[in-house]
């Protein structure tokens, strides 16, 4: 049984135009299904606005999806009561994507990390010290930083106290939605490495959303390429890089620069009209599908 | 000939209460005409500041120190406001990152490519809307004479930038400073905005100061490389060698630390972190985050000529005009080790790229 089950996940935002005017309607997610298996990274590509943060936002419940169902060990989460889903979410966990925005600058980094601790009334307060400790050195900070304050740290040290914070409960489940983009390109790899560290060490799960396609290709098992709020193609990494059949994913693939200044890009540009809307998945060949 | 544009010596920093710190040090190039300059660096390496300097477009609380620009064989320098903005956008034009910021949000698209026109005396209020729709047509935005008319939040991210292009590229500059012009946009837009400066260039002998922290921008667009780091150019080559072997450690660490090798292996990441503004070590920039570090390395390495166009600055290459042989001798182990850890050329797999880009790969 998959770890994470998304079945036809809608999410549908909707503004008046002007004061009395007509709604409109957009489908920022639009019938997603996926399936994330136990230890597994699967990776979310697209384009900004195809609706990859939205999809993971959703399965975490942090935005209400419109329709459709997100199962988590097998348990429909989103029929889950208010308790219920307090109760989950020590199991899911999300690393957002700014490290600057995303950690409190008035609170202390110790308090930071210990926050998710006392929400979920765990352990006395010197067991939660204890744990944040802990928590730092996983992620590879000193425990004495637990006093200072997240300015004094630069962007890849936030985004390790971030992932100390949705470590804190014991999650098996992360999305991490695009953990490194905001890092300076130097350090990218340290805590891309902790990521990967991490996985092995505590058998996490990661739904990683990234625009960065090298690193994608680097550290998922399995890949699905969003378009227009849907899933255009999904499937085994490898499989997906060396044989992309849809024409958005091999124009995707097409304009990752080379890095050899030797070679000239050879691009393949997407004509949206030679798409067919309603084209869905099929299964290519063993684990690899696409909606041509 | 003499090159479109020479930046020597340049330093730009801050004053800060009784102090100066120094956010671009000693930094010097030069730009021919027609030719494509990458200034890589990540944030905070000066390589903004220095751009800006170029157009004397610094921030109020920075200032040149020190330094000599000459573009076209006239010193930047004494030139006052005035002739600066004869200079500005007529024979020196900026390409900004975030065109929604750069595009006025209350006027159409046409009136602030003919603004960019009148100003300059290119054109009158009869012939401007004209040019401008000649000026969009250049850089590709369909119904030119339709988006014209329309406000910046009318057009996609990709168009918004053309549009910022195109007014770039009102007055005929001989020289277009692009700060990160893609990052912004997502890869495949990147792509086509790369391929109109590439295009622009060749159809106008343009040449190209491009700013990015982007390697595969630098390898698909630039002539020759600067690298950054720390406020000072570290390593300066032209493309095709400096990807093929890198010299400087920053360099070579940068390019080895990019996803690559087989799924799932540990990157070869860097330690340490970029140093911030005003703690930028003393001597090499990058020591403390360097493995190939010796003692000579807290004094600030020469400019060292390796021949072919590249120069580097650091101890691990005792420079040609004047061989350090105590260097050497302090270091041989290092040096072994460095080079061994040095990456190859720089690729993705050939089946990989093959199958990205055959449309017949089904």
């Amino acid at each position: 049984m998959p770890l994470v089950e998304v079945h036809q996940l809608v999410k549908q935002f909707s503004r008046r135009r002007g004061l009395f005017g007509t709604r409109l309607t957009t489908r920022a997610v639009d019938g997603v299904s996926f399936a994330i298996d136990k230890g597994e990274t699967f990776g979310l590509v697209g384009e900004s606005g195809s609706g990859k943060t939205t999809t993971g936002r959703c399965i975490l419940r942090l935005i209400e999806p419109t329709a459709g169902e997100v199962r988590f060990r097998g348990e429909d989460v989103l029929g889950f009561s208010r308790a219920r889903m307090r109760q989950a979410r020590r199991d899911m966990q999300i690393v957002f994507q700014d490290p600057y925005s995303s950690l409190n600058p008035r609170m202390r980094v110790g308090d930071i990390v210990e926050e998710p601790l006392v929400i979920h009334r765990t352990g006395t307060a010197a067991e939660r010290r204890m744990r944040v400790a802990e928590l730092l050195e996983l992620v590879g900070l000193d425990p004495s930083f637990a006093s200072r304050y997240p300015q004094q740290f630069s962007g890849g040290q936030r985004q390790r106290i971030g992932l100390a914070r949705a470590l804190a409960l014991k999650p098996s489940f992360i999305v991490a939605d695009e953990p490194v983009s905001a890092l300076d390109l130097s350090v990218q790899a340290q805590v891309i490495n902790l990521f990967m560290d991490l996985q092995r060490q505590l058998a996490l799960t990661y739904l990683f959303i990234a625009h960065d396609l090298r690193l994608v290709h680097h550290i998922c098992n399995r890949v699905a390429v969003m378009y227009l709020g849907r899933i255009v193609e999904v499937g085994a990494t490898e499989r997906l890089f060396e044989a992309p059949a849809h024409p958005y994913t091999r124009a995707l693939l097409s304009a990752i620069p080379v890095l050899d200044p030797a070679a000239p890009p050879q691009r393949i540009v997407l004509d949206p009209e030679s798409l067919d809307p309603a084209a869905t998945l099929r299964e290519l060949t063993a684990d690899h599908w696409a909606a041509i | 000939m003499p090159p479109l544009l020479s930046v020597s010596n340049l330093t730009v920093g801050f004053d800060h209460s009784s102090h100066f710190v120094p956010a671009v040090i000693d930094v010097s190039f030069s730009i021919a005409r027609g030719e494509t300059l990458c200034l890589v660096g990540e944030s905070g390496s000066g390589k903004t500041l220095t751009a800006l300097s170029i157009l004397r477009l610094l921030p109020p609380s920075a200032r040149i120190a020190s330094g000599a620009l000459t573009f076209k064989g006239r010193d930047l320098r004494p030139l006052g406001e005035r002739e600066m903005q004869q200079i500005r956008g007529a024979e020196i034009a900026l390409v900004f990152q975030e065109a929604t910021a750069a595009l006025s949000p209350v006027f159409t698209i046409g009136s602030q490519i003919e603004e960019v026109l009148r100003v300059h005396g290119r054109a009158t209020r009869r012939t401007a809307r004209q040019k401008a729709i000649e000026l969009l047509e250049v850089v590709s935005v369909p119904e030119p004479a339709r988006r014209v008319r329309e406000y910046p939040h009318q057009l996609s991210g990709g168009l918004r930038q053309r549009a910022l292009i195109a007014i770039s590229l009102a007055c005929g500059p001989s020289l277009l400073v692009a700060d990160e012009p893609t990052a912004a946009l997502d890869v495949t837009i990147q792509a086509q905005i790369l391929d109109l400066l590439r295009d622009l260039q060749r159809r106008l002998g343009l040449a190209l100061l491009l700013i990015t922290h982007d390697l595969g921008v630098v390898a698909e667009m630039a002539d020759r490389v600067a690298v950054m780091y720390a406020g000072r150019i570290v390593e300066e080559s032209p493309a095709a060698a400096l990807f093929h072997e890198p010299r400087h450690p920053y360099t070579r660490a940068l390019m080895s630390s990019i996803p690559g090798g087989p799924p799932g292996s540990r990157l070869r990441a860097i330690e340490g972190t970029v140093p911030p503004l005003g703690q930028f070590p003393p001597g090499c920039g990058f020591a403390p985050r360097c493995r190939d570090r010796f003692e000579p390395c807290s004094s600030a390495p020469p400019a060292t000529d390796l021949g072919g166009g590249r120069t580097v600055r650091c101890f691990l290459y005792p420079g040609s005009k004047d061989p350090a042989p105590q260097i050497l001798q302090t270091s041989p182990h290092r040096r072994a080790e460095s080079e061994q850890s040095a990456p190859q050329v720089l690729q993705i797999s050939p089946d990989r790229r093959a199958g990205s880009s055959d449309p017949a790969g089904r």
